[in-house]
């Protein structure tokens, strides 16, 4: 039977996302900055000023109302805070921490409340909660804007971390971090908001856990997050050409990882590159070269290559910015030296 | 607000099970039979009894890291909470939270907190949920003056109240956040003129007069219940033991200790319910022992129960890990 799909931008596909789970479930609530915007203004009764600060949840108060979404005081801890005891009373919050950058002021209510209560209480206790926040370089918005530290919440025990690259992923991711019982933090790369791609009119649930092969090869595998998905595909194409076959794994979700999907890619291809955004000590990278070299070590070829941003916060100034994102040259360079 | 018999009966039998409760766990940690951090109510039981008296199976609390009384207060059963001090199987939270955490989120307690003010935007989250969901329910939300001036509290305080949800704030201003007087850390003169900022009603409260706690508690949740948003109470109260077990309270004077347990809350509400003829010596004498009893009870329960597996450390989180 043929599946109906049509194009959407990665920003819809969260939108259409969010819609269908408050359809299908009237618990689902959404609060954040602006996530409707205009609150209490003459108008806006029923109506949203902004949408979210890129409009991505634009249009649901029209169809929700402002008791399911709900714009907040920039008070992080407060309503994400609020989110978890929402969640762990019966709710399925989804809250906006509008730029990751952003934990610095709420952390506590996502580490030490939001992930631990389960488990402090004895498994007593469910925090079904998603907090969807935006990250990643390319929008000149400087240091305190731009980073994606999923890796500081990937180490955290009771968090699960999900971080889509298409569409049709952050449809289908999204309804499945809106149904999980534990709390998901879902990571939304700014530079993809507008990138179309088929996404299926119909429901879509993606299980967390699972990566996704983006391209099939033989020569490497490249294990890239995000954005970074993107490039290397691009790096696949100009590779192409001398012959060299690239297989691009997306993880899709970092915890849980599907480490079955990347070693037996590895173990297939020999040789292996990550491409990691993310700042690289006790990152992403570093933990997924760990993971191969304790357990595929003697599958490789060749030792395993990591492309990361450079140890520094997020310049902004447009050159300083893009040599500090990793580039498809540098996967590039990066395959080159396993081979 | 009229007392009746019943209710009295109830008030008097929480404040003295959380009093022999936390009397007895102080000498059990003495004697080295409870492991970690415990910090005790005692002096404080007539702020959890006055709040909890009004709240039913759905409201939900908030605690702090001075949990037991709250829990005692809202239901939870002290085998259970014996246990989780013991770190045995069967406590409240199989013995993966002890003291600090210790919850029920089945009887609306949402836990003891290792983080002061980690709980007012849980109960604001709570409260927001009664509300989506029609429950009816209202969020008591108990914190200490210490936790007064975390930025968290504040934030539940005024989320609270621009969006109107049924929260109690009761701030129990035992005079110290662990060594340091309230008249150093807090720049107001009182906690409950903050609830001006906010809009809502802010009462202080003499937090050991249980009829008081008890008749200011009231309209705040009947308040809450009708839609009318938040308040906070401020309880000024005293704590009989130190910060935690083991503090040898050098930042307090004997006189000022001894004053305070002269006034004691259990011997005021003893005075008030024999005055009234709501209840008699012989009423209190047999709850008095019935406290003991349950306290001997949970004890027996703690000390015969199981310790985890250890490999039970490994479940009730997600773990992906080999």
């Amino acid at each position: 039977m043929a599946v109906a799909v049509r194009s959407l931008t990665f920003g819809q596909a969260i939108n259409e996302a969010l819609r269908l789970e408050m359809e299908r479930d009237p618990s689902v609530v959404l609060m954040g900055e602006d996530v409707a915007g205009g609150a209490t203004v003459p108008g806006f009764e029923q109506e949203d000023a902004w949408g979210g600060v890129l409009g991505v949840t634009k249009g649901l108060v029209q169809q929700f109302g402002r008791q399911r979404v709900l714009d907040t005081p920039i008070s992080e801890s407060g309503f994400i805070g609020a989110a978890v005891g929402a969640a762990a009373t019966g709710l399925r919050p989804v809250a906006e921490l509008m730029f990751v950058d952003f934990f610095g002021v709420c952390m506590d209510q996502i580490f030490n409340q939001g992930a631990k209560l389960r488990y402090m209480f004895g498994g007593k206790a469910r925090v079904p909660m998603v907090i969807r926040t935006m990250i990643g370089a390319g929008f000149r918005a400087a240091g305190q804007h731009s980073g994606c530290h999923y890796s500081v919440f990937t180490h955290m025990p009771g968090l699960k971390c999900v971080v889509p690259s298409t569409p049709a992923d952050a449809k289908g991711l999204l309804a499945a971090s809106i149904r999980d019982d534990d709390p998901v933090i879902f990571f939304e790369h700014k530079m993809l908001y507008d990138l179309t791609g088929e996404v299926p009119e119909d429901e879509l649930v993606i299980p967390l856990g699972q990566a996704d092969i983006k391209r099939s090869g033989d020569t490497a595998t490249v294990v890239a997050i995000g954005r970074m998905v993107h490039l290397a595909l691009e790096a696949a194409d100009l590779l192409s050409a001398d012959g060299i076959s690239l297989e691009v794994v997306d993880p899709r979700t970092l915890s849980p990882l599907d480490d079955d999907t990347i070693l037996s890619s590895v173990r297939r291809t020999r040789r292996v590159v990550v491409v990691d955004e993310d700042n690289p000590r006790c990152s992403m990278a570093t933990d997924i070269v760990a993971m191969v070299a304790s357990q595929a070590f003697d599958d490789l070829d060749a030792p395993p290559q990591i492309v990361t941003a450079p140890h520094t916060p997020v310049p902004f100034s447009p050159p300083l910015e893009d040599f500090y994102v990793p580039s498809v040259e540098r996967v590039v360079q990066a395959v080159r030296a396993t081979l | 607000m009229e007392l009746t018999r019943e209710q009295a009966v109830w008030i008097y039998e929480r404040m003295r099970l959380i009093r022999s409760f936390e009397e007895r766990v102080a000498r059990l940690f003495a004697d080295g039979r409870i492991p970690g951090f415990v910090h005790l109510y005692a002096g404080e039981e007539a702020v959890a009894v006055g709040v909890c008296a009004h709240l039913g199976d759905r409201d939900y609390i908030t605690s702090t890291h001075r949990g037991h009384g709250h829990c005692i207060a809202k239901g939870v059963p002290v085998n259970e909470m014996m246990a989780e001090l013991f770190g045995r199987a069967t406590g409240s939270c199989k013995g993966k939270g002890g003291s600090m955490h210790i919850a029920d989120v089945s009887r609306g307690m949402l836990g003891a907190n290792g983080i002061v003010g980690g709980g007012p935007p849980l109960a604001a989250g709570a409260a927001l949920t009664a509300r989506t969901l029609g429950t009816g329910g209202v969020a008591g939300c108990f914190f200490g003056d210490g936790a007064a001036e975390q930025g968290t509290t504040h934030e539940a305080m005024n989320l609270a109240a621009i969006w109107n949800l049924p929260v109690v704030f009761v701030c129990e201003n035992n005079q110290f956040a662990e060594s340091t007087p309230v008249t150093y850390h807090c720049a107001a003169t009182s906690i409950a003129d903050r609830a001006a900022s906010y809009n809502i009603p802010g009462v202080l409260l003499d937090g050991y007069d249980v009829l008081a706690m008890y008749e200011a508690a009231g309209e705040a949740v009947a308040r809450a219940r009708r839609g009318e948003g938040p308040s906070l109470l401020e309880a000024k109260t005293w704590r009989y033991f130190g910060h935690f077990e083991g503090d040898q309270v050098t930042y307090r004077t004997a006189e000022q200790s001894a004053a305070y347990r002269e006034h004691d809350p259990l011997a005021l509400f003893a005075k008030q319910a024999t005055e009234r003829g709501l209840l008699s010596r012989a009423d209190l004498d047999r709850i008095d022992q019935d406290a003991e009893r349950q306290v001997d009870e949970a004890v027996e329960f703690a000390d015969r129960s199981p310790l985890p597996a250890p490999e039970d450390s490994l479940s009730d989180v997600y773990v992906a890990y080999r």
